[in-house]
């Protein structure tokens, strides 16, 4: 009985935890409330992917009211992949956040703080489950809207400045989103992605489909901030709560690229997108430029926190890349990095906040000589930046891997060059911690910082281990991936 | 059966970790057990794949052993126990655990039957050498193993993608024989010849390894680029470039020696001199070549390490590096002075020393396919070596002038290191059958005939005079300054002088070049990407949002056209 309902449950039950919180406003209640509505999330996400894998596509029609005229919840192998990835960051930001939050914001504001996580969280997992194109559109103002209160709830009085610019900027590309599914909506007369596909390869790439494709690429690339659109990211990831920015740059950019994934590859179709149009080249030409300038601009930042944001906006160079290979090794490495790339910015600023927490910030001044005063810590930046240059037995090498393969396929001997090399870059800026924490003086007064409270450490870690599995036992994450990419592929006519 | 489930390299990394734990005699006890449990291992252990799996869909095998990968596996457990027991007092905890990883890396890549596990561990071999580096703890050791740490990190992107595109290409990850047909073994031979301080990157070798500690340039001399010799041998051997590639080197190698001060530094280019003929001889690609190649990376690693070792111990004693402040030692520092000569000798290859039975090989190869001019070149070559390796090095330290030091011999452990290195240069050289034994063809070989033996002699022998006729040219080029002296107003002279400017110069130009270039390129790029820079600065959300509006225009643009 409940579990024929799970895909509603997954959205629902986070979706209610918030009002609840707002009620009972107590911080310690509204904590135990979150924690317990995103493990219920995750554990429903692993039920759903294990069904998944068991009968291929789960189909749930909201209130009874069969698709495509009621909205309809729609679970496959690539959206039940994505839900793994966020109801886990999810269920482990939230244990998380207790120490966090309670040390970073005043106590009026927690309970603000677990209600809007709540918000993000059904957002974020709703627009993945949704197989509804305005749906989509509807968890992701509900996603973004909280994502921007939990921006400007952090300390620094930047975080205002930087959430209000994200506003601006992400109701722009949602905006651009919502009319490219108007137009869509006026060509198929439907709104339901299974439905507007089959309605579209009838109509094929007339004018308004184009310029729906043109609106919906822009307005997803601003959302996972494909360079020269991510210009919001940084300051966004810089300032907001260490929690927050935990959440937010493990899965926020990883959902955009999912629905990004969904239209071209479900929606529009392979053979429109990546035949006819030249898309592909033009996704190329901006991963490389994002790649290259993100992380070099990463290798002069002042703060740590802001360098790891510039280095999201290269591993999202990465992702697109994959997918602008458009072939099966290419969109199975761009999956599989949304996932490792998705747990090991998870588990760097996770650990960066408890530095933040003990330290005071995480200005490269004052991470000098922290190796010794916080090991366990700075040993766990150590093994996810070893995760993030793509080192062989980290989860980052599995994704680095199969964009080489894909690129080589393609016949882009240069493109797999410049993969590897700049992941040279990732090892210099990876390199500037290991230089501040351990080779350098300890700053005055580093002598009684101590380590991060044990909570946040337990479950940083558990990522952190994460990154190290993923890096051996592949089954998941590459056979997930590859059934996806297969079911990407599969859609085109 | 333990053979079997026992690794190697796993076994000496492991025990690399427990050295940073342990202190006192229970280091001591692993430091020298350990590599002495692992000879036996490899000695014992049945040819073929003992470990295998599969990961991301591919083929692995962790632990295979061949004839070759025993050769080279032995002569690197032998050097992982002298190398210890030479370190034993080495003060820094670091230096010895990170020889160890080194080691164990390089085994690994040894009994690597694929080139996956062979990537890994050679990226694992560049940190651990690194380490190596570093842990002499001075900044120039600092800054020459970050330089070493990045040529050794782009050698291994190099390898990566050949690896990449090879396994793309075929499906395998067999490490078998490559060919040069496609981009992806190309980028695998330069990955290789990389670590094997092939030009034009031959210059990380004498750049780093001399600043490691005393005991440190003991391990380095040793692995990274013999576990590179392995590879090509396993994967290129008779590929004609090579043969080029290695001669460049074995001149290289010997020219800058003759112009260097620095007693290890010299050496050092005396590494690449001699992997240059290994390279050589598996670029000619004979049964003979190759058998001669394998069994010239054994002796060299034995020699070139006493070598260190006796330098090692004069740097110990006398904290001194060039030669011209040093010399005379041999008054106080005999036995020190006796290993170096015999290692010297070996080096050489004199008769009855180890050198003598692996060099003569090569050249008995390259005469038996009658390629004159390699054979030709490898003659001068020999007696280049003398020059610089067999007579400079022990003649400017332990000789030549008095300069008033007087050292005490380095600890027991030290001189028991150099004692058995020098018994093995010694005993190799007369009892070379085991060693022949070990070698992957059996070419029945006899190195002791008349011929060889007079042709050699001769060699050394004129080698051995010109040195000393022209001593007085060669002593002026050690000096740093460049004080015009009426002495060089004669013709002679004055070209060796002209040559060495020639040559300094050049050297100068092109390092400035190259300084310049990548001083400007560092400029620009932190111009545009620095804190406060174009990429880097915080926008306007009206700037923000014109991209947006113009990335649209864009994509409405080309969807339409």
């Amino acid at each position: 009985m409940i579990a024929e309902h799970l895909p509603a449950l997954q959205v629902v039950v986070p979706l209610a935890a918030a009002p609840l919180i707002v009620l009972l406003r107590q911080p310690g209640v509204a904590w135990a409330l979150a924690v317990a509505a995103s493990v219920f999330a995750f554990g429903a996400s692993l039920v759903l992917a294990a069904e998944v894998a068991r009968v291929g596509v789960i189909s749930y029609a909201m209130g009874n009211w069969p698709p495509p005229w009621g909205i309809e919840y729609r679970v496959d192998a690539l959206s039940a992949f994505m839900l793994v990835l966020v109801s886990a960051i999810g269920a482990l930001v939230a244990p998380y956040a207790l120490r966090s939050v309670a040390a970073e914001l005043p106590r009026e504001q927690h309970y603000l703080f677990y209600a809007v996580f709540c918000l993000c969280l059904a957002g974020l997992l709703g627009m993945t489950i949704t197989g509804d194109a305005f749906n989509v559109f509807v968890f992701m103002e509900i996603a973004s809207l909280s994502m921007y209160v939990l921006i400007a709830l952090g300390r620094d009085r930047r975080a205002l400045l930087a959430s209000y610019q994200y506003l601006l900027l992400g109701t722009i590309g949602a905006t651009f989103y919502v009319i490219g599914v108007g137009l869509l909506y006026l060509v198929t007369g439907t709104l339901n992605i299974a439905d507007m596909a089959e309605r579209l390869a009838q109509v094929g790439g007339t004018r308004p489909v184009l310029a729906a494709l043109a609106f919906i690429t822009v307005g997803l690339s601003l959302k996972l901030a494909l360079f020269p659109l991510h210009l919001w990211l940084p300051n966004a990831y810089a300032y907001a709560p260490s929690a927050a920015t935990a959440l937010l740059a493990a899965t926020a950019t990883k959902v955009s690229v999912y629905v990004l994934l969904r239209f071209y590859f479900t929606v529009f179709g392979a053979g429109l997108v990546v035949r006819t149009l030249p898309v592909p080249e033009i996704l190329i030409g901006l991963s490389i430029a994002a790649i290259v300038t993100a992380s070099l601009v990463a290798l002069w930042q002042a703060d740590f926190k802001r360098l790891l944001a510039y280095s999201s906006v290269a591993q999202v160079g990465y992702i697109t890349l994959g997918i602008g290979l458009a072939s099966a090794d290419g969109l199975t490495a761009a999956v599989v990095h949304l996932f490792n790339h998705g747990i090991t910015k998870g588990a760097l600023f996770m650990l960066v906040g408890g530095i933040a927490l003990r330290a005071g910030g995480v200005n490269f001044a004052r991470l000098q000589g922290l190796g010794r005063a916080m090991p366990v810590t700075c040993l766990g930046v150590t093994l996810a930046g070893l995760s993030l240059i793509g080192v062989p037995g980290t989860a980052g090498f599995i994704s680095k891997w199969y964009l080489v393969l894909g690129a080589l396929e393609a016949g882009h001997w240069w493109l797999a060059g410049l993969v590897v090399l700049t992941s040279l870059i990732a090892v210099a800026y990876v390199w500037r911690f290991v230089e501040a924490a351990y080779l350098s003086a300890p700053a005055p007064g580093a002598a009684r910082i101590a380590e991060a409270p044990l909570p946040m450490l337990a479950v940083s870690w558990v990522l952190v281990a994460a990154c190290i599995w993923f890096g051996f036992d592949t089954s998941f994450t590459v056979e997930g991936a590859r059934r996806a990419a297969a079911l990407m592929l599969g859609g085109a006519p | 059966m333990a053979s079997a489930l026992l690794h190697p390299g796993l076994l000496i990394v492991i025990a690399g970790f427990a050295l940073a734990l342990l202190r006192g005699r229970a280091r001591a006890a692993v430091a020298l057990a350990a590599p002495l449990a692992v000879l036996a291992l490899i000695l014992a252990a049945p040819a073929g794949i003992a470990w295998s799996g599969t990961w991301l869909g591919l083929e692995i095998r962790p632990l295979a052993y061949d004839a070759l990968s025993r050769l080279f596996a032995v002569v690197f457990a032998i050097m992982m126990f002298a190398g210890a027991l030479f370190a034993l007092n080495q003060q820094s905890r670091l230096e010895l655990p990170a020889a160890f990883v080194y080691g164990g890396a390089a085994l690994g890549a040894l009994l690597a039957g694929d080139l996956v596990t062979l990537f890994v561990c050679w990226e694992l071999m560049a940190v651990g050498s690194t380490l190596v580096i570093w842990s002499a703890g001075s900044s120039p050791a600092y800054r020459a193993s970050m330089r070493y740490l990045a040529i050794h990190l782009l050698g291994g992107v190099l390898l990566f993608a050949g690896i990449a595109g090879h396994v793309a290409a075929t499906g395998s990850t067999e490490f078998g024989r490559l060919a040069l047909d496609t981009p992806a073994h190309w980028l695998i031979l330069a990955g290789f010849l990389v670590n094997a301080g092939a030009p034009p990157l031959s210059a990380w070798l004498p750049d780093a390894y001399p600043e490691a500690s005393w005991s440190g340039m003991v391990f380095l001399s040793a692995f990274t680029t013999k576990t590179a010799v392995y590879v090509l041998l396993r994967g290129f051997p008779g590929t004609e470039l090579l043969v080029w590639v290695g001669l460049f080197m074995v001149f290289y190698g010997i020219v800058y020696a003759l112009l260097e001060n620095d007693m290890r530094r010299i050496l050092a280019y005396s590494i690449v001199n001699q992997v240059g003929f290994m390279v050589t001889g598996i670029g000619i690609g004979t049964e003979m070549a190759l058998n001669g190649a394998a069994a010239h990376a054994f002796t060299h690693i034995i020699y070139k390490a006493l070598l260190l070792m006796s330098a090692g111990s004069v740097l110990y004693a006398t904290q001194k590096r060039k030669c011209t402040d040093l010399g005379g030692l041999f008054r106080t520092m005999p036995l020190t002075a006796l290993c170096g000569g015999i290692g010297a000798l070996a080096i050489s290859s004199f008769p009855l020393t180890s050198g003598f039975v692996s060099k003569s090989m090569i050249s008995q190869a390259a005469g038996d396919e009658h390629l004159l001019w390699v054979w030709l070149a490898l003659a001068a070559a020999t007696a280049g070596v003398f020059l610089h390796a067999g007579i400079k090095f022990p003649w400017f330290v332990f000789f030549q002038k008095d300069s008033g030091l007087r050292p005490e011999e380095p600890p027991l452990n030290m001189r028991l290191a150099m004692l058995l290195f020098a018994a093995l240069c010694i005993g190799l050289g007369i009892f070379y059958e085991p060693l022949y034994a070990l070698l992957p063809f059996g070419t029945g070989y006899v190195p002791y005939t008349g011929s060889h033996v007079v042709v050699q002699l001769e060699l050394l022998l004129f080698s051995g005079l010109a040195f000393f006729v022209m001593l007085p040219m060669l002593r002026r080029t050690l000096t740093i300054t460049l004080d015009v002296d009426w002495f060089y107003r004669r013709l002679a002279p004055l070209l060796v002088r002209a040559c060495s400017l020639a040559l300094r110069a050049m050297g100068e130009s092109l390092g400035m070049a190259k300084d310049g270039g990548m001083r400007r390129i560092k400029a620009a790029t932190h111009a545009l990407h620095g804190p406060q820079a174009l990429f880097a600065r915080t926008w306007t959300t009206g700037g923000m949002a014109l991209w947006a509006a113009l990335l649209l225009a864009g994509y409405l643009l080309v969807v339409y056209v």
